[in-house]
């Protein structure tokens, strides 16, 4: 789920290749692969991930659609597999995310991950998920995906309740979540369901609704998000209209309390900021991923990748990136090589957001001074950083992480 | 008619007219200034630009002239039997502003007479009133003198009628023109020769010359401006400044017409510029009297007085590794304004800065927005404050010119400076004045009409209130109608104390003020209001209060902030974040820390800024 707006960077070369430095991490580091596929038949008033309607990308003239995606982003693995070389491990992990992932054929999406299979290899026990709307997902295509090596699939809940629903202009039928929990299950996938809280007009009543619908569920996992108004999104314009109020910052401090209680209820462990699982087993590795500083290639329009410190993202069109790839150049728009500083401060912010935290010993000398107010305040548990020597975030510091990290990044 | 210039050093005083024109901004003095020196021939029509005569972009831009300046211009009169006789017009530029009073005093006092220029549409304004009177106290021969005429909106009749009542005569001897069209102004140069009475002085006396402008050229240092009232000043002769006794040697001497133009000297009545090579214009001050240093004059013109500064404001560098350009920056501007007087000041909440004194409201908008624009600085200033002379019980004076020095303990009694100020307005909003002014604390010493439907009222005023936000409410409440003028006229005895705000228990300097008892709860409780707006939340709770002394008169709480987690942050957002948290890094570096409260520096400038505009809090 990339974001629209890419960062500046530096100018990445057209081969794609990557400086020495970072493939020297390649051989014994796991490697995941994030697949991006930028269609949507509505483009929702919140989002504002890198994703075209058909009618956007100029109907069935255009030079990219669901039909012709998968090859494209094939190339691209391609591409991943040449820059990468021989010392790049199997795959651990694949996460196919959109977009609407689900608006391609299921034979599309197992071609893909057969590609990457037959590049690179999967790991024993790789995890394989995707990304589904409720309402273009079959028992016949669950278990198409189940057969062809997918073991995971998230499904776009966002809300149990209509109006919410409306706000967020999901056009989803409510009751097709539960189908689609039940086939994903029975094709002997894990299924995870997504939710967003602090949508304009939702009381802590209707937050409460979602949540008992979605543990009633039964899912392996849930993932539940404050809703942000990001620039450029039909959703901030109805706030600078005035048409919609603002997410209050209290309220969702609100909601994400109740959540992280009946949760917990119901059996249902944090192990990230806004992601809980109903055991280690069944975790998201993928994401982990990401907050764990490891390597993984992003592939599609937008997608963003990281290996051994450098960063880049792709160019965001999909008429662009098919381009780039059908010109044998890479779809790079920029990348940046990060600092020793800009590690450390990535390593802090995103090990903090994780339940296994972060070593103390990982701080420079301030933060780990900042460490004992951190205590006091309550922000950070005491128990396991004098046990464990590890910086956890207590359910005040999660929802403070920003405060918690600034502290932490004292030199 | 323009003629051949007479030259200097050798013009009889009867062919000279010395003349300053008093008008309010807005009311064409400019452009009728460019329209004479084209006229007279003095500005080839194709160098003429737009007020000439105004040198600095901030004056171009406002309108407004902060600095005088003398121009020389040729004027030919027939008379009845048809010669013509050529006149040397000295056409004296003077400030069109309150805070310049003085300067303005220096000008009249350096010629006969002057036009009163009042725009035909708008009628005469308060300070431009003040002028006027100033101008007949000095016994000057006023030319009344109605510009604008082309406007639609234009009055000529009433407005005429208004003059004739201020000055005596008849609504006939008011000349009509426009500055734009160029139409009347001849026979207004023909009228100043004719009504304007020639300078007089003893030519063989020792010189005696009145300063009335300095100013500071990066070229050639000290540019003074001087009317010579006898003898003769000569280049390369020895001077002596007659307050300080400094001798300087004359480097050049010379008139303005438009652009310096060196001279064999200049005689009695004449008007022109002086350079010595003097880099500070204090070594040259307006009032001051020149004379020879081998011939020295006995007794001085009198009339000099040094400026002293009504209205102090601390001004700090947002940055603070600034503070060393700040200094620097003023030291510079200082070569140019005798008025500005200023000293290093600490502050708790803003760091290094200095406390500067300043004329008045304009003069500190002026200096400071020199300072940012000139030499690319960004500042603070705080609320700016008048000078308070406290009284302590046991007999102890203290002087204060900052609130944070308002002394503890038991004070007997404390004084504050008062103004006389004049307004006229139109008279239906008499009422919403009066109301103000008695909101204001002021007292009403008389009120006249100058026409069926327009007024001039009289009042005594504290400073502090002219200080804190009265022009603006003057103006809003007359719709902008209305016209302020006012001079210091000593001070009062008034019941002040000092407001302090705390945030969390601790004091933050730059937000005390001296006000009076009465006004304490409304300002405590503003600033409470405006800071609980502009301090973003913190991970505790953070009470502001409003104090006078141990009394806590307002209150407002900042409730903790209870999130600021981005929930998402995938891979995608990752570089995303990470540079938001190195700007956010760079925004701490910008906090002010009082107590544990981190306080953006844009909370101190918008709760320091007059204009009423809450801040919103960032998001």
């Amino acid at each position: 789920m990339p974001p629209s707006a890419l960062p500046d960077g530096d100018p990445a070369p057209v081969s794609g290749e990557l400086p020495a430095a970072a493939l020297a991490s390649i051989a014994g580091t796991e490697l995941g692969i994030y697949v991006h596929v930028p269609f949507c038949t509505v483009r929702c008033g919140y989002c504002d991930f890198n994703t075209y309607t058909l009618t956007e990308l100029g109907g069935l003239g255009a030079t990219i659609g669901v039909d012709t995606y998968a090859d494209a982003a094939l190339a691209e693995v391609d591409l991943a597999r040449r820059v990468l070389g021989d010392e790049a491990p199997a795959v651990s992990t694949v996460f196919v995310g959109g977009g609407t992932p689900t608006m391609l054929r299921s034979g599309d999406l197992v071609r893909m991950l057969s590609g990457i299979r037959e590049r690179f290899g999967l790991a024993p026990g790789a995890e394989v998920t995707t990304e589904a709307n409720p309402d273009s997902v079959t028992p016949e295509s669950l278990a198409q995906l189940s057969e062809g090596g997918f073991t995971r699939v998230s499904i776009g809940m966002q809300s149990a309740v209509p109006h919410v629903l409306a706000t967020l202009e999901r056009t989803h039928d409510p009751d097709n979540v539960a189908r689609a929990v039940a086939a994903t299950r029975a094709a002997g996938m894990q299924v995870s369901v997504d939710l967003i809280y602090g949508t304009p007009g939702e009381s802590l009543d209707d937050w409460r609704r979602s949540l008992e619908t979605a543990i009633a569920l039964e899912p392996d996992h849930i993932s539940a998000y404050a809703l942000v108004v990001e620039q450029g999104t039909k959703l901030a314009a109805q706030v600078r209209r005035g048409l919609v109020a603002m997410p209050e910052d209290d309220d969702e401090a609100d909601k994400y309390e109740l959540a992280d209680g009946l949760l917990a209820d119901a059996g249902f462990g944090w192990y990230e900021v806004s992601n809980w699982a109903r055991s280690e087993q069944t975790r998201c590795r993928h994401n982990i991923a990401y907050w764990a500083g490891t390597n993984w290639w992003g592939v599609g329009p937008g997608a963003h990748s990281h290996v051994g410190g450098v960063r880049w993202w792709n160019v965001k069109h999909p008429s662009a990136y098919a381009a780039r790839l059908r010109s044998g150049e890479s779809p790079a728009q920029a990348r940046e090589s990060l600092t020793d500083e800009q590690r450390h401060d990535e390593r802090v912010l995103l090990g903090t957001r994780l339940v296994e935290g972060l070593p103390v010993d990982d701080l420079r000398t301030g933060g780990r001074g900042a460490v004992a107010g951190l205590i006091a305040d309550g922000l950070i548990d005491g128990a396991a950083a004098v046990a464990r020597g590890r910086v956890v975030l207590t359910r005040r510091g999660r929802l403070l992480a920003d405060t918690v990290v600034h502290r932490l990044l004292a030199a | 008619m323009a003629r051949t210039a007479l030259a200097p050093h050798a013009t009889p005083p009867d062919l000279i007219r010395n003349f300053c024109i008093i008008a309010h901004i807005d009311h064409g003095k400019s452009t009728l200034a460019d329209r004479m020196l084209q006229k007279t021939g003095v500005v080839d029509p194709r160098a003429m630009r737009a007020q000439y005569l105004d040198r600095m972009d901030i004056e171009r831009e406002r309108g407004i002239t902060i600095k005088s300046q003398a121009v020389r211009m040729p004027w030919a009169v027939e008379d009845a039997a048809g010669a013509s006789t050529t006149y040397a017009l000295n056409m004296i530029d003077t400030p069109g502003h309150v805070d310049f009073t003085y300067e303005v005093s220096r000008s009249l006092a350096a010629c006969e007479g002057a036009v009163l220029l009042v725009d035909a549409a708008q009628g005469i304004e308060a300070q431009t009133l003040a002028n006027l009177y100033l101008a007949m106290e000095n016994d000057l021969t006023i030319i009344p003198v109605l510009n604008k005429i082309d406007l639609p909106a234009a009055q000529p009749e009433k407005y005429a009628e208004e003059l004739a009542k201020l000055i005596g005569g008849e609504p006939d001897d008011c000349l009509r023109v426009s500055g734009k069209t160029g139409e009347g102004v001849e026979p207004l140069l023909d009228t100043i020769v004719a009504q304007i009475p020639a300078p007089t002085g003893d030519a063989n006396a020792p010189a005696r010359a009145m300063i009335f402008d300095s100013v500071y050229d990066t070229y050639r240092g000290v540019v003074t401006y001087v009317r010579v009232v006898d003898g003769n000043l000569n280049p390369r002769e020895k001077i002596v400044m007659m307050s300080t006794r400094a001798t300087h040697e004359l480097l050049e001497i010379g008139v303005i017409s438009p652009e310096p133009v060196p001279s064999n000297g200049l005689g009695v009545g004449e008007v022109g510029y002086l350079i010595t090579g003097v880099k500070d214009v204090r070594q040259s001050r307006v009032g001051d009297t020149v004379t020879n240093a081998s011939k020295p004059a006995s007794k001085d013109l009198g009339g000099y007085r040094d400026p002293k500064p009504m209205v102090f404001s601390g001004l700090y560098p947002i940055d603070g590794s600034d503070y060393p350009d700040l200094r620097e920056a003023l030291d510079k501007l200082k070569l140019n304004d005798a008025a500005l007087v200023y000293e290093p000041e600490t502050s708790a909440a803003l760091g290094f800065g200095f406390r500067v004194g300043f004329l008045g409201l304009l003069h500190l908008e002026i200096v400071r927005e020199r300072l940012e624009r000139e030499f690319g600085l960004d500042l603070i200033s705080t609320q700016p404050n008048v000078v308070y002379d406290v009284t302590m019980d046991d007999g102890k004076a203290v002087h204060v010119t900052n609130p944070s020095e308002y002394p503890d303990g038991k004070i007997r009694e404390v004084s504050e400076p008062i103004v006389r100020a004049t307004i006229l307005s139109p008279s239906e909003f008499v009422g919403a004045i009066m109301e103000l002014c008695q909101q204001k604390r002021g007292s009403l010493r008389g009120m006249d009409y100058l026409s069926e439907d327009r007024v001039e009222m009289r009042y005594t005023l504290p400073l502090a209130e002219i200080v804190f936000d009265f022009f603006d409410q003057l103006k809003s409440r007359t719709r902008g109608y209305a016209s302020l003028d006012y001079e210091p006229d000593g001070e009062q005895v008034a019941d002040l104390v000092k407001v302090e705000i705390l945030l969390q228990g601790e004091t933050v300097d730059a937000f005390s003020a001296i006000v009076h008892k009465d006004k304490a709860y409304a300002y405590g409780v503003m600033m409470a209001s405006k800071l609980k707006d502009l301090i973003p939340r913190q991970q505790f709770e953070v009470p502001i209060q409003a104090a006078i002394g141990s009394r806590i008169i307002a209150r407002e709480n900042i409730r903790a902030i209870r999130k600021d987690v981005l929930a998402k942050c995938y891979g995608g957002d990752i570089s995303r974040k990470r540079k938001l948290l190195e700007k956010q890094k760079e925004g701490k570096k910008r906090m002010k820390m009082v107590g544990r409260v981190e306080v953006p520096q844009e909370a101190f400038v918008a709760a320091l800024s007059s204009d009423g505009d809450k801040g919103k809090k960032g998001s």
